[in-house]
């Protein structure tokens, strides 16, 4: 009985508060309100409006159709889209490590303070950031030609054959020079961001305890900026999977070993553009986005966990 | 010869214009079309109350060609734009057919991309405004590529009749004679290349123009198309004959592998080690602009032979123009295309370098007499009207061709960089036709 009687006080309770949080939620909304607008707008409308496309099916004969998951189901078992996700997955594995590799040298050797020139050594790397990836590969296509570019005059000069760049053997790996040059600047930037506030006092106390400098290294400043290695390399993984400006630029050099899904962005491009299957490119951008963003997020987990 | 043509057109031209008001009625009965829909009256009325046309080209000519026209019709007014070179410009014009908005009134579509828009009834029939009284007008090829089914879906703008183009300078250093086979061909290019290893007798990396072409002078017809049934078959006698002639040349490496169109490419014409170039009769304008250092060296061949003594030719390339269904001001439209491409416009266009479609125009003394500084003096129109006369009308292209060709160096490619054989990649462009055709829709026969 006497049990009865808080439960039947706390009953009328919650009956005030629903009506005064519901004024409150309100004010909240016209705060976050213009926020949410343009979120809505610019970010999950396209998104939204990528995943109608995605299932519908446009013919040249016979119009539009609603064909359910079938686009997505025809991604799965395309040959086209594997092959160029293999291709982008075999430049992940090979060009981040070597591009991570060398911007993390850099920064620490920028960081290490032996260097003269320092300034002009950090801007001089970081530049070719600020070149557009179309000009880049359009100047690196002309490095790359073996009649009149960069490499023809070498061989020409020195009487020597080297191979050619844009041969379908090649064209992957130097596609790979291209965004290693393009993006090391960018890289090390952000690894000699993380070194410059890792405070002195720890190399400080690892010199009074007799460390040498490779011991600082791999005991202070790679743990240290163990979060910019993870985003860094997650930025990277992203990028590879979304090669598409270098590739696309080459092919005009190289129509045979560049294939018009060569990679699965320059896939979706040519699906679109040349091919107007405009709701299977949307298909396979989808699929792309979701293999992208799972790859990101694993390493993102194992990153964080070796990091704990 | 070429007066009397002249004097029939002047007095052409001062019927309709008695009977019209000033017109710009090319084509000899226009004065009988008024039980039509949309007769020559109702162009008349529509240039006089005058408006505004779009037109997307890229072709160059057209410029002078719009000036004249509004000059003759202060009322009018064309906006002549850019909107990319071909395949650019089909993109554009894809993207504003698909969102219905921004839709040009009169477009340049290539003969091979031009069945696709008149398949998806994306561009007007031509026939309610008295088209196929054109019909004599032009010469085969070009006519045969602006129909599709019942209907006509462009006028001709232009025309690429085939030709060989070879550097004289080069083939006279080398004693080698002009070929006349494409047997002699491959002899010339295995001579030459043995002879200056740095010169090739030209480049190839694979382009879904010339070999349909060659297919096409080759007496092939790998494209079967009515209406949305399509047969795709590379294997008949002419494509065979096509594969093993090419197939040596790319076997023994006698073809540069350089891109058409790229600096490289140009240097190639202009220094002599890409010694001929099998191209329509567009080409010299771009020759004059492109290659200017190699003034002189070139000259215009017919092109070599399948079978010893034959005249086979094809074309390469040609524009129509047409009027996309969703364009506005349609009597205005179909009164500038008729005017550039069967009326006054013509002879302008002539005059600045665009090779014609129009059988008179191909036929006239003074067409066919003028020298190209360029060819030494040669009086190269001669050899691209005899082209023109001797191309097979029956060819036809895919009504997806834009993509087919988009796709070639995916799959011919292959035979250029690999031991994949040129009939294997021509069976994988096949294939990869076949299944883009299903797909959408197509009845394909396999």
């Amino acid at each position: 009985m006497t049990t009865l009687q808080p439960s039947a006080a706390t009953g009328p309770r919650p009956a005030g508060p629903p009506a005064r949080r519901a004024r409150r939620s309100w004010t909240g909304w016209g705060f976050i309100g213009p926020f949410v607008l343009v979120f809505a707008l610019v970010f999950l409308a396209p998104l939204g409006y990528s995943i109608y496309l995605s299932l519908f099916r446009t013919q040249l004969i016979g119009g539009t159709t609603f064909v359910g998951l079938d686009n997505y189901q025809q991604a799965l078992q395309d040959s086209q889209f594997w092959g160029g996700v293999g291709r982008v997955g075999l430049f992940l594995l090979i060009q981040v490590p070597i591009m991570l590799g060398l911007a993390l040298l850099i920064a620490l050797a920028l960081d290490s303070g032996r260097l003269y020139g320092k300034d002009f050594f950090r801007i001089s790397v970081f530049l070719p950031y600020a070149v557009p990836a179309v000009v880049a590969s359009l100047m690196w296509g002309f490095i790359y030609g073996t009649r009149f570019g960069l490499v023809g005059d070498i061989n020409d000069a020195f009487g020597v054959k080297l191979p050619d760049p844009l041969s379908s053997d090649l064209i992957l790996a130097s596609i790979g020079n291209i965004v290693t040059w393009e993006f090391v600047g960018y890289n090390m930037l952000i690894f000699y961001a993380a070194l410059r506030v890792v405070p002195h006092s720890l190399y400080e106390a690892a010199e009074i305890d007799g460390a040498g400098q490779w011991r600082v290294i791999s005991a202070i400043k790679l743990p240290a900026i163990r979060g910019a290695l993870v985003i860094a390399t997650i930025f990277s993984i992203i990028g590879s999977f979304q090669l598409f400006n270098e590739p696309a630029i080459l092919q005009k050099l190289a129509p045979n070993a560049i294939t018009t899904d060569y990679t699965p962005n320059y896939y979706t491009y040519s699906l679109s553009f040349s091919g107007q299957q405009h709701n299977y490119s949307a298909t396979v951008a989808i699929v792309m986005g979701v293999i992208t963003m799972i790859v990101a997020y694993v390493v993102q987990l194992r990153g964080m966990r070796k990091g704990a | 010869m070429s007066k009397h043509p002249r004097r029939l057109l002047r007095g052409t031209v001062l019927v309709c214009a008695l009977a019209l008001g000033a017109t710009a009625c090319g084509g000899s009965d226009d004065g009988n079309s008024g039980d039509k829909k949309v007769g020559s009256a109702d162009i008349q009325a529509a240039l006089k109350k005058g408006g505004t046309v779009t037109v997307w080209a890229w072709e160059p000519t057209l410029k002078q060609v719009v000036a004249d026209f509004e000059k003759k019709y202060p009322k009018v007014d064309i906006k002549l734009v850019n909107a990319g070179t071909n395949n650019d410009q089909y993109k554009a014009l894809q993207n504003a057919i698909s969102a219905r908005k921004g839709v040009p009134d009169v477009a340049q579509i290539e003969y091979y991309a031009l069945s696709q828009y008149a398949l998806t009834k994306s561009v007007a029939d031509l026939k309610p405004y008295g088209a196929e009284k054109l019909a004599d007008s032009y010469s085969p090829g070009p006519w045969n590529s602006v129909q599709a089914g019942d209907g006509i879906y462009g006028l001709p703008m232009d025309s690429g009749p085939m030709a060989l183009f070879y550097n004289k300078r080069v083939f006279d250093k080398y004693e080698i004679a002009v070929p006349t086979t494409w047997d002699e061909y491959v002899e010339a290019a295995r001579k030459l290349h043995k002879a200056d290893p740095k010169a090739y007798i030209t480049s190839d990396l694979g382009d879904a123009g010339l070999t349909t072409s060659l297919l096409w002078q080759a007496g092939s017809h790998p494209y079967k198309v009515d209406g949305t049934e399509v047969g795709i078959d590379f294997t008949d006698a002419g494509a065979t004959k096509y594969t093993e002639t090419w197939q040596k040349l790319i076997d023994e490496k006698l073809v540069s592998p350089i891109a058409g169109w790229s600096d490289d490419w140009y240097k190639g014409l202009g220094d002599g080690t890409i010694a001929t170039l099998p191209s329509g009769a567009w080409m010299p304008a771009n020759f004059a602009s492109g290659v200017k250092g190699a003034s002189g060296d070139w000259r215009a061949a017919p092109l070599p032979q399948w079978t010893k003594g034959a005249t086979g030719s094809s074309e390469n390339g040609g524009s129509s123009l047409a009027l996309p269904e969703l364009g506005k001001n349609r009597e205005l439209a179909y009164a500038f295309v008729e005017y550039v491409n069967s009326g006054a416009g013509v002879q302008t266009r002539i005059e600045n370098g665009a090779f014609p479609a129009t059988t008179k125009d191909l036929n006239s003394e003074a067409f066919q007499n003028t020298e190209f500084p360029y060819f030494g003096g040669q009086k190269a129109n001669k050899v691209f009207a005899e082209s023109a006369k001797n191309v097979p009308a029956d060819w036809k292209y895919l009504p997806y061709q834009v993509y087919a060709n988009s796709i070639f160096n995916d799959t011919v490619g292959k035979a250029y960089i690999s031991g994949t054989k040129l009939a294997q990649g021509l069976k994988a462009w096949q294939d990869a036709s076949v299944k883009y055709g299903t797909e959408q829709g197509f009845t394909v026969e396999k």
